[in-house]
């Protein structure tokens, strides 16, 4: 059939920028595309609406939406997401970026801004390896899985995202493939809707990089591994919900509330003007 | 059988099932296959066509088959798939 309508989610993204990158199975895609449709759901205001991303092939996902967006250094993106959160707390700051960018290098940023509950989220996209500089090894790669830097099986424990994010305090904290787009989207409209801290992890195919060397050459290979092994426990201990190649367990496993940074930094301001103003 | 599959529902002359309108955009297709495998109703399949990305498009085998679940359209990670419901002049 000839089609001469655009695509309902068309108006999110920028057109001079497509097509995008990814390679053809990639679950990045499916990311951007649960994300928009979350944002259209929800009629947010596009102008209040900023999205970060660091470096990866993920990282590209700022450059694609149209909306306020910034595309900053390897491993930062929270840091310069932290800054525009607090310069404007009306401001609605999502980070969209790798495992690689938030978990190696940014590791840091991570953890002390879901410990300091800085209300900016966070959209991991976990395709266990750094897609975009030809596939090496990094803090989510599974044990035994083989890649261009561990050519005869990974002998290091990988970071339990969701472990992490819940023991540095997030106040929300979820789990899904690219298979559980439904979730996902729904995940995601609850994450932006939260004050404080969020984090999700979406466990995503990289078949050109990571699945090749994994008896998995295709994103559909990937895509069906997940089918296969993934089961949804909702509020289950997210200590026990380490990826294996038997089992990914995916959820929801925090959300509670908490006061946030932001609106605590800027009445601890008004509270000590106020105490100016008395003298 | 359960009931609720042998009993006529009393409104079935009224009600009108929405009929759906899918819409590929051929050329912005990668060729991952995923709404293909994974519409529960097997709507879909490969076509035979070569597109500008020099992959195989998907095309429709049977419209009236689609329950307007959007799947397709949230799995597709090129934005080349979507469905919208007739309208009701052409659908019921
Ligand atoms: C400071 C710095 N160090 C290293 C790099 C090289 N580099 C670019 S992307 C990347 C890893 C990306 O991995 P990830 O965040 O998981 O994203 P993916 O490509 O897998 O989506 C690295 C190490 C860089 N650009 N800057
Ligand atoms: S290398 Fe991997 S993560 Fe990067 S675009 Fe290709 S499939 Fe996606
Ligand atoms: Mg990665």
């Amino acid at each position: 059939m000839e089609t001469v309508m655009a695509h309902p989610f068309a108006k999110y993204l920028r057109e001079a920028m497509m097509p995008h990158i990814w390679c053809s199975g990639c679950g990045n895609g499916i990311i951007l595309n649960c994300f928009v449709q979350a944002v259209d759901e929800l009629q947010m205001d596009l102008n209040k609406l900023v999205v970060v991303s660091g470096i990866g092939c993920i990282g590209r996902a700022a450059g694609y939406v149209n909306t306020n967006s910034f595309h900053t250094t390897h491993g930062r993106p929270i840091a310069f997401a932290t800054g525009i959160k607090l310069a404007n707390p009306e401001l609605e700051v999502v980070i969209i970026s790798g495992d690689g960018d938030l978990f190696a290098i940014g590791g840091n940023h991570f953890i002390h801004a879901a410990r300091r509950n800085i209300g900016i989220k966070v959209i991991c996209a976990n395709n266990f390896n750094y897609g975009m500089t030809g596939g090496q090894q990094g803090p989510t790669t599974p044990v035994e899985a083989l890649t261009t830097t561990t050519p005869y099986g990974n002998i290091e424990h990988p970071f339990n995202l969701v472990h992490l994010a819940a023991a540095s305090g997030a106040t929300y904290v979820a789990r899904w493939t690219t298979l559980h787009v439904r979730r996902l989207t729904q995940s995601i409209k609850k994450l932006l809707q939260k004050e404080g801290f969020g984090f999700i992890e979406v466990v995503s195919p990289c078949p050109e990089i990571f699945g090749r060397y994994n008896k998995m050459r295709t994103g559909l290979e990937m895509m069906e591994w997940f089918r296969k092994v993934s089961a949804i426990e909702n509020f289950s201990d997210p200590a026990k919900a380490e990826i294996t190649p038997e089992r990914i367990v995916v959820g929801e496993f925090v959300d509670i509330a908490k006061i946030s940074y932001e609106k605590l930094i800027h009445e601890k301001i008004a509270e000590i003007n106020e105490k100016k103003m008395q003298w | 059988m359960p009931v609720r599959l042998w009993r006529k529902p009393l409104d079935a002359e009224k009600v009108k099932l929405p009929k759906a309108e899918i819409h590929i955009l051929k050329n912005q297709c990668k060729g991952c296959g995923f709404c293909i495998q994974f519409c529960p109703k097997k709507v879909l399949e490969e076509s035979e066509e070569i597109n500008a990305r020099g992959v195989h498009p998907p095309k429709v085998v049977d419209e009236s088959k689609c329950i307007i679940c959007s799947f397709c359209t949230s799995v597709c990670p090129d934005f080349a798939i979507f469905i919208v419901e007739k309208p009701c002049k052409e659908g019921c």
